[in-house]
């Protein structure tokens, strides 16, 4: 699947690819795929673009370079610009990284307390040097990854991190719920980047699978990553207007993000209504024990019905607990998701602006003086259009994602609730199975 | 309605029974009443079937609205005869003369415990019922409590032979008259003369102190169990109702959708269906809180009989005293010695004993009066031992009839929530599948 999977999915933008000017024009023509590439829709596995040099370099085919591969990719990209949006992620039968967050454990120091979780690695890439790998990380160490591919792939969309920083009073960073939680959100954060054909690729990734030790140097990376922020704001150029389908991605993130806010917001106060009528409920089960205390021939239905409702808060307290931690854990994770797609968005918007700026700026000085259009502008260009490649392929692989996610979601939504009913029903048809059969006992006692 | 002759539902299937409503539940009280076969029941068959407004002068002139029910009495025979069934006698009460009924019973019969009306006002009402008398599910809630009140008394052993009773469900006109004529009003005790009794009863009755004892228990704990289910139906309330928010929300991100668009929305209905559904299940529920209601106010009546008792026990302590005090008297006149103070004998110390001609007219005065005072212990002692007599007969009545009442309303109150639990299996299951199409 490496050698069909398109890397960088550059964008031709509005124009076909006929009328785009070859930026390599008179070099390496025998790398090039030759004149009968034809632009063929579907999702062409078999157009074996490959020389395996450029193959097996596993760096972003992002646009900072007009070279072989950037063409190769684009290419690529116009065959499988139509191809089905199933094609942009790794199925199952092709998938040959595997990653798994599990065990978490405690490691206490002299200076800091902290938890260490087990990454497991299964692959058969030949950018690894083993089959099998089993490190242990630690919160810092995933942030560290994705501050880095962040970093190195500016043009893509990188999953989101549960929070960092919790509120030291508020939460038990070492209870086992919260434990959990977070190992659960950790691990569908790897393993959406092992999935991703790009970002799977990058070296990070695979320091972060393999090596024994972090070499960080995180205060470098923090550096870095506002460097990178002061470089986009520095440009300063002010983007004219989105092309269609960005608005719209722009608009359905925004709406979006506004439901979900909305679906956390309604969650929380079935929580809080079904936590207080947890609390009724279980005075309303020890009022009917206390009843019985004073009843004969009431009492065994009388503790039967406090049975029943005792079984029942246990069943509610089940859905409450499940709810809290796996349903509001996930929903907040694709709000995070949505911040970073906007931001993503956000991004591109100044790659834009500063090609169209450039662009313009250029324009105006070759009309003056004739001087032909200079590299930077063909840069940025090229960043621009790999930037809306990414982003679009991206896009659908995230709206495929999401799409499953939500679909498992709401299933498992709806399976707890009706788990939670279904042990109610359980117990009061017990009861009432035995209150009829000693009613039934007492008719014939009476009539005999 | 109820038909004289039906039968119970011990051969319906265990399973099977889980599906029959809480109304069907309460018939099943009601035919117990029927089976127990008073001679009144056999006769015929009664119901209260309607309610109605009316607006009228009150005693003090003021216009004032009132509600009337109408009681319907069948006669048992035309239901069997094969022709058409002949038309009920119908007659209209207001509540007012229900609690007239009620109080002519209580005083007429001290020994019996009598039935309770149902609830004057709302009480114990979560907050979406309304408190207002007035309004048409109260009203109606009280209907059937009418009606159960009537089938109680018809259905009692004791209770149903009652003139004035057979008047109440026959003669609309003149029946206020006939009950005062009665003169019941004279038989009731004031309240301090019981207070006073029960303070000072020297040997009170084991098996009433433990009656005594046990009402009020019940009373109290029904009373928090009443308080603490209107809390836990309020909560049960918001939950559900809060769901109804999902229905809106995933309308809108429908919106916003291409695949999921369809499963999302009808998932959303589906939810809309959860929320509403709660007003009918709570509104079920009032049945079985109508059930306790019930037992609750018959915990007064039992204390009724009990200090009716107790004013009893004590009045036969009285005249005993009185008679011993007297006998005593009797003693000391014939023996001339003074042991207890009397002015008569101080006086006639001081100033010189009396003639025998006195002393002699005196004690056939104390004779005569010791007389009555045996007469009035024996009476008092006979009153007594039948009134214990025919109170413990109906209290072990009354015992059992609650614990087979009470059971009922837990089977039924169980089947109540099978219900619930089923409804809410069906809304979840739908939406699942819903989601599944997403």
């Amino acid at each position: 699947m490496s050698v069909g999977t398109p890397r960088g999915l550059a964008s031709s933008g509005q124009k076909p690819i006929t009328e785009i000017p070859h930026p390599l024009s008179a070099a390496e023509e025998s790398l090039s795929p030759g004149p009968d590439v034809s632009i063929s829709s579907g999702g062409d596995k078999d157009l074996e673009l490959t020389n395996g040099t450029l193959v097996e370099n596993s760096s972003p085919a992002s646009a900072s370079s007009t070279s072989t591969s950037a063409l190769l990719s684009r290419l690529q990209v116009e065959d499988n610009f139509e191809a089905d949006a199933a094609d942009l992620y790794a199925t199952t039968e092709t998938r040959d990284l595997f990653v798994t967050v599990d065990d978490p454990k405690k490691h206490v120091s002299t200076m800091e307390t902290y938890i260490t979780y087990r990454v497991s690695t299964k692959t058969t890439r030949i950018e690894f040097d083993l089959p099998e790998y089993s490190v242990r990380r630690r919160y810092q160490d995933f942030d560290w990854l994705r501050v880095k591919l962040e970093e190195t792939q500016p043009t893509n969309l990188i999953p989101p991190l549960p929070e960092k920083f919790v509120m030291k009073g508020v939460v038990d960073r070492f209870s086992e719920e919260f434990v959990e939680t977070r190992m659960k959100a950790l691990d569908k954060f790897l393993k959406r980047v092992a999935d991703h054909p790009v970002l799977s690729f990058n070296p990070h990734l695979n320091a972060f699978l393999t090596a024994k030790d972090l070499n960080k140097r995180q205060g470098l990376a923090l550096l870095t990553k506002m460097g990178e922020s002061v470089k986009h704001v520095a440009g300063g150029y002010k983007l004219r207007a989105r092309p269609p389908e960005f608005n719209a991605m722009g608009e359905y993130l925004d709406t979006f993000s506004q439901k979900l806010g909305t679906i956390d917001r309604i969650a929380q106060r079935i929580l809080r209504e079904q936590s207080e009528y947890l609390t009724e409920l279980r005075e309303y089960a020890s009022v009917y024990s206390s009843w019985a205390g004073s009843e004969e021939e009431l009492q065994r239905p009388l503790e039967g019905v406090a049975g029943c409702v005792t079984t029942c808060c246990g069943a509610l307290e089940d859905l409450s607990e499940n709810m809290s931690q796996d349903f509001l854990p996930v929903l907040r994770e694709y709000v995070l998701y949505t911040e970073t797609m906007k931001n993503v968005l956000r991004k591109r918007d100044q790659s834009q602006a500063e090609y169209e700026g450039r662009l313009e700026a250029a324009v105006l000085r070759k009309q003056e003086d004739r001087t032909p259009m200079p590299l930077e502008v063909e840069k940025c260009q090229d960043k621009m259009e790999c930037f809306n490649a990414d982003l679009k392929a991206d896009w659908e692989r995230w709206q495929c994602n999401k799409r499953q996610d939500f679909k498992q979601l709401l299933i498992g939504m709806a399976d707890k609730n009706i788990n939670y009913y279904e042990k109610c029903q359980t117990a009061w048809e017990s009861l009432v199975t035995v209150l009829q059969d000693k009613q039934t006992e007492d008719k014939t006692s009476e009539t005999n | 309605m109820i038909m004289a002759d039906s039968g119970s539902s011990e051969e319906a299937a265990v399973i099977g029974n889980t599906d029959i409503t809480s109304t069907e539940s309460e018939n099943n009280i009601i035919n117990t009443m029927v089976e127990r076969g008073t001679s009144l029941l056999k006769k015929m068959e009664i119901s209260v079937a309607e309610a109605e407004k009316r607006t009228g002068k009150n005693t003090v002139n003021m216009q004032e609205t009132y509600t009337v029910y109408l009681i319907e009495i069948r006669q048992a025979e035309s239901a069997t005869e094969g022709g058409t069934p002949a038309a009920p006698d119908t007659l209209w009460r207001r509540y007012s003369e229900f609690e007239l009924l009620r109080t002519y019973l209580l005083v007429t019969y001290p020994y019996i415990i009598i039935p309770p009306l149902p609830e004057k006002r709302a009480e114990f009402v979560w907050h979406k019922l309304s408190a207002d008398n007035l309004d048409p599910d109260f009203v109606e809630r009280r209907r059937v409590g009418l009606e159960n009140f009537l089938l109680r008394v018809a259905s009692h052993p004791v209770l149903s032979n009652d003139n004035i009773f057979f008047h109440f469900l026959t003669e609309e006109k003149g029946w206020r008259e006939a009950v005062l004529d009665t003169g019941f009003q004279d038989k009731v005790d004031s309240r301090l003369k019981s207070l006073s009794a029960m303070l000072r009863v020297k040997s009170p009755d084991r098996r009433f102190t433990a009656l005594k004892q046990y009402s009020d228990e019940l009373n109290a704990v029904v009373s928090q169990l009443l308080r603490v289910r209107a809390r836990v139906a309020d909560r049960l309330y918001g939950v559900y109702k809060v769901h109804g928010n999902y229905g809106r929300v995933f309308s809108e991100w429908s919106a916003i959708e291409k695949e999921m668009g369809d499963g999302l929305q009808s998932a959303g209905h589906h939810m809309d269906t959860y929320a509403a559904s709660i007003d009918d299940i709570l509104e079920e529920e009032e049945h079985y809180a109508d059930q306790l209601k019930e037992y609750l106010f018959y915990t007064d009546a039992v204390r009724s009989v009990c200090r009716k008792h107790e004013l009893m026990q004590y009045e036969l302590e009285m005249a005993s005293q009185d008679l011993a005090y007297k006998k005593q008297q009797k003693e000391e006149l014939v023996t001339g010695t003074v042991r207890i103070f009397s002015l008569k004998g101080m006086t006639s110390k001081l100033f010189g004993s009396e003639s025998q001609e006195q002393r002699e007219s005196r004690l056939s005065a104390l004779e005569q009066s010791i007389e009555e005072g045996i007469e009035a212990v024996m009476e008092k002692n006979t009153e007594c031992r039948d009134f214990v007599r025919a109170a413990w007969e109906d209290i072990e009545r009354f015992k059992e009839q609650k614990d087979k009442d009470l059971r009922e309303a837990l089977i039924s109150y169980a089947i109540m929530q099978i219900s619930m639990c089923k409804k809410g299996i069906q809304v979840w299951s739908n939406a699942k599948e819903c989601f599944n199409k997403m």
